[in-house]
C-alpha cells in the first residue's frame, strides 16, 4: 500500500497501518561522524522533549496507581495514608454510581460500533466512487468532527431541551404532562446523547475509510467487475478485506474514544443519573463538592487497566511491523 | 431524470446517461447531509430570533424578526474577545512548542538508530492514548504544589496558562512524535549522510536540512493541533480555577449560566464560539484531514 502512494503525496503514505513505511537502518559507522558537540545535542534533542512528556504523563499515571492504595485530604504529604484495597473494596461494593457508569461507557462503545463506524464506512464508500457534489456531501458530515464537544454539547441541548427544543416543540411533547425529558430522563437521556455522539463519530470514521479506500489498489477492484461480481460482492469480498489496517485503527479509535468522552456529557447534563461515566466520576472527585484523593485515583485506575488491554496489544502490532519493515 | 432519458442519442453520447441508481444514491446522500446540518441550522435559526418571539410564538414558527442581536449582544455581555485572548495566549505557544519538542524527538528517532528508539517512541504514543482521567488527578495535585512565584498570575502552576501550555505540549507530543518520525524515515537516507560526511552539523542537518522537507506533515499537524487545544475543555475545566482565566470552550460553560440567560442567547454564544474553528476547517480543510489520517491513531 504504501509503496503505491509514496509517488503521490507523501503524507498519504503514512496512512494506516502507521509503521507501515520502510524504515532503513542507518548503518552503525556513522556515528564516527558525530562530534561531541552533536552528541549533546542529540541528547539535549531527545531527552528534553522526554523528561516532559514522562513528567506530565507518566509520573502522573503512575502516581495514580500509587494514591489508588490511599487516602489523603491533600493537606501535606503527611496525611497520606496507606489503606491497601479499601478504595477499590468500597467502589466495586459501595458505590451506586461504578457499575452504572462502567454499563454506559460499555454501551458507549456498542453503540459507537454498531451505527456511525458502519455508517462512516457505508458513507466512505459511497463518497469513494466518483460522485458529484462529493465534497460537499463530505463537508456536511464532516463538520461536526470539527467543532469542539462541548459546542456539539450546547447544540444538541437546543434541540433536546423539553420546553424550547426542536423534537418536542415537533412532536408536541413541551406542553406540561406530556414532556418528553430528553436530558433529565435516566431512561432517555444517555440515547438522547449518543445520538449526538454518533453525529460526531459518523464523520470521523468516514474520513478514516475514505483515507483507507484510497490506498485500495483500482485494478482489484476491475479484476473483480471483470469477474462479474457485483457492487456488494466487490465490497464483501475484494474492498472489505483489504481495509483490514484502517478497521484496527478504527476500532481502536472508538475504544479510545468510549472511554475519554466527557466534554459531551458534562455540558449536556453534567453527568445526571442515566449518564454516569467513568470519567465523569473521576473528575467529580476532584472539582465536585468532596475531594477524595485516593478514591477518585482507584476509579482513574481502573480506566487505566481498561485502556491499556486496547493500547498493548495495539502498539506491540504496530511496532512488530516497524521493526520487521 | 425523465427528462434526460428522453434526451436526444446525441446528447446521450456526450454524456454519461444518468443511472437511476446514481440519483437514488444521491437523494439518499442529500437528504442525509442536511439530516446532518439539521441540529446546527436549527441552532443558527434559534441565534437569528429574539427571545421575546420565540418565547411567544414557540421556537418551532416563521420569524416575524431576523436579526443579529443575539451575537452582538453575547459577545459584547459577556466580554468574549477577553477568553479569546485567553485561548491564543495559550493555543499559539502551545501549538509551536508540540511541533517544535515533537520534531526533535522525531527526527533522533527516525535518523539514528540508537536502541532506545523503538522504546521512546512507545512511550510517546502510548501516552497519547491514555485517557486525561487517568492522569488527572495527579496532576491536579502537582500543579498546586508547583510554585512559581512571580512567573505566573497565580503564583502556582495551577490555574495559570503556562501550566495549560504544559500539559498540552506534554499530551500532544506524542502523538506528533508518531506522526513526524514516520514521515521523516520516509526521506532518502542519502540526504543526511552526504550532509554528515560533509561537516554539517548535528544541528543543521535537523534544522536546515529535515525540518524543511517536513513541511507538509507539520502544516497538516499545526491545524489539527490548533483545532484540538481550542476545542479543550477537560484541562482548563479542572486545571483552572478562575473563570476569567478560562480559554473559550471551558469558559463557555460558565457563561451559559451567567450571561446566556435564554436558548437564543446560548446559540449565539455556542455559534460563536464555533466560528474560529469553522474558518480554520473551510480554509485548511485539506490540511485537517491529512493531519487525521496522517496518525489514525489518535483518539
Amino acid at each position: 500500500m504504501s509503496t503505491q502512494t509514496t509517488t503521490e503525496i507523501p503524507e498519504a503514505a503514512a496512512v494506516p497501518p502507521p509503521g507501515a513505511a520502510p524504515a532503513k537502518k542507518v548503518p552503525q559507522g556513522h556515528r564516527r561522524l558525530l562530534t561531541r558537540r552533536d552528541r549533546l545535542t542529540l541528547g539535549l534533542m531527545a531527552t528534553l522533549p522526554t523528561i516532559l512528556h514522562v513528567a506530565l504523563v507518566w509520573v502522573t499515571a503512575l502516581a495514580s496507581i500509587a494514591l489508588a492504595f490511599t487516602t489523603w485530604n491533600g493537606i501535606g504529604f503527611d496525611s497520606i495514608q496507606w489503606v491497601g484495597l479499601q478504595n477499590f473494596k468500597e467502589l466495586f461494593t459501595n458505590n451506586p454510581q461504578f457499575w452504572p457508569a462502567v454499563e454506559h461507557n460499555v454501551i458507549w462503545f456498542v453503540a459507537l460500533i454498531l451505527v456511525p463506524t458502519p455508517l462512516g464506512l457505508f458513507l466512505a464508500v459511497q463518497l469513494d466512487k466518483k460522485i458529484r457534489f462529493s465534497r460537499v456531501y463530505q463537508t456536511a458530515f464532516f463538520l461536526p468532527v470539527v467543532m469542539s464537544m462541548a459546542v456539539i454539547g450546547f447544540v444538541w441541548q437546543l434541540v433536546y431541551n423539553p420546553d424550547t427544543g426542536l423534537i418536542n416543540s415537533i412532536i408536541g411533547a413541551n406542553k406540561p404532562g406530556h414532556y418528553i425529558d430528553w436530558i433529565g430522563d435516566p431512561d432517555l437521556n444517555l440515547w438522547a446523547v449518543l445520538v449526538a455522539a454518533s453525529w460526531r463519530h459518523t464523520g470521523y470514521m468516514m474520513i478514516l475509510y475514505l483515507a483507507g479506500l484510497k490506498g485500495v489498489d483500482p485494478s482489484l477492484r476491475e479484476a473483480s467487475a471483470l469477474d462479474g461480481a457485483g457492487e456488494w460482492q466487490t465490497f464483501k469480498n475484494v474492498i472489505f478485506p483489504t481495509l483490514r489496517p484502517t478497521n484496527t485503527i478504527v476500532l481502536v479509535v472508538t475504544i479510545i474514544e468510549a472511554l475519554r468522552c466527557f466534554d459531551l456529557v458534562y455540558v449536556f447534563n453534567g453527568g445526571a443519573q442515566g449518564t454516569e461515566l467513568l470519567s465523569i466520576l473521576v473528575t467529580s472527585n476532584i472539582i465536585g463538592e468532596s475531594s477524595r484523593i485516593g478514591y477518585g485515583s482507584a476509579i482513574a485506575v481502573v480506566l487505566l487497566l481498561i485502556s491499556l488491554v486496547v493500547i498493548i496489544p495495539y502498539l506491540v502490532s504496530t511496532f512488530r511491523k516497524e521493526r520487521r519493515a | 431524470m425523465s427528462t434526460t432519458t428522453a434526451a436526444t442519442p446525441v446528447a446521450l453520447k456526450k454524456r454519461t446517461p444518468v443511472r437511476p441508481a446514481r440519483v437514488v444514491l444521491h437523494v439518499v446522500l442529500a437528504s442525509m447531509a442536511l439530516a446532518w446540518l439539521a441540529p446546527l441550522l436549527w441552532a443558527v435559526y434559534a441565534a437569528l430570533r429574539p427571545y421575546a418571539e420565540t418565547s411567544e410564538k414557540g421556537y418551532v414558527s416563521l420569524p416575524d424578526t431576523l436579526n443579529l442581536d443575539n451575537f452582538i449582544n453575547a459577545f459584547t455581555q459577556s466580554d468574549m474577545t477577553h477568553y479569546f485572548m485567553n485561548t491564543l495566549v495559550i493555543a499559539v505557544p502551545a501549538v509551536l512548542l508540540t511541533l517544535f519538542l515533537s520534531s526533535m524527538v522525531a527526527f533522533y528517532v527516525s535518523r539514528f538508530d540508537f536502541r532506545v528508539n523503538l522504546f521512546l517512541l512507545l512511550v510517546f504514543t502510548a501516552g497519547n492514548l491514555l485517557p486525561q482521567q487517568v492522569i488527572i488527578t495527579p496532576l491536579y495535585r502537582m500543579y498546586l504544589l508547583i510554585d512559581l512565584p512571580g512567573i505566573t498570575m497565580s503564583g502556582k502552576l495551577y490555574d495559570s496558562a503556562l501550566g495549560l501550555v504544559l500539559i498540552h505540549v506534554a499530551f500532544q507530543s506524542g502523538f506528533c512524535a508518531f506522526v513526524l518520525s514516520n514521515y521523516m524515515k520516509m526521506l532518502p537516507h542519502e540526504l543526511t549522510e552526504a550532509a554528515l560526511v560533509d561537516g554539517a552539523s548535528v544541528w543543521r542537518l535537523y534544522w536546515q536540512i529535515t525540518l524543511p522537507l517536513c513541511r507538509p506533515a507539520m502544516a497538516a499537524l499545526a491545524t489539527l493541533l490548533s483545532i484540538w487545544i481550542y476545542n479543550d475543555f477537560f484541562w482548563a475545566l479542572v486545571l483552572i480555577s478562575t473563570g476569567e482565566n478560562m480559554p473559550i470552550t471551558s469558559a463557555l460553560n460558565n457563561l451559559s449560566g451567567q450571561y446566556f440567560t435564554d436558548p437564543n442567547l446560548v446559540a449565539a454564544g455556542a455559534l460563536l464560539t464555533a466560528i474560529p474553528t469553522l474558518i480554520v476547517y473551510f480554509l485548511l480543510q485539506r490540511q485537517f484531514v491529512s493531519g487525521l489520517t496522517l496518525g489514525a491513531n489518535k483518539g
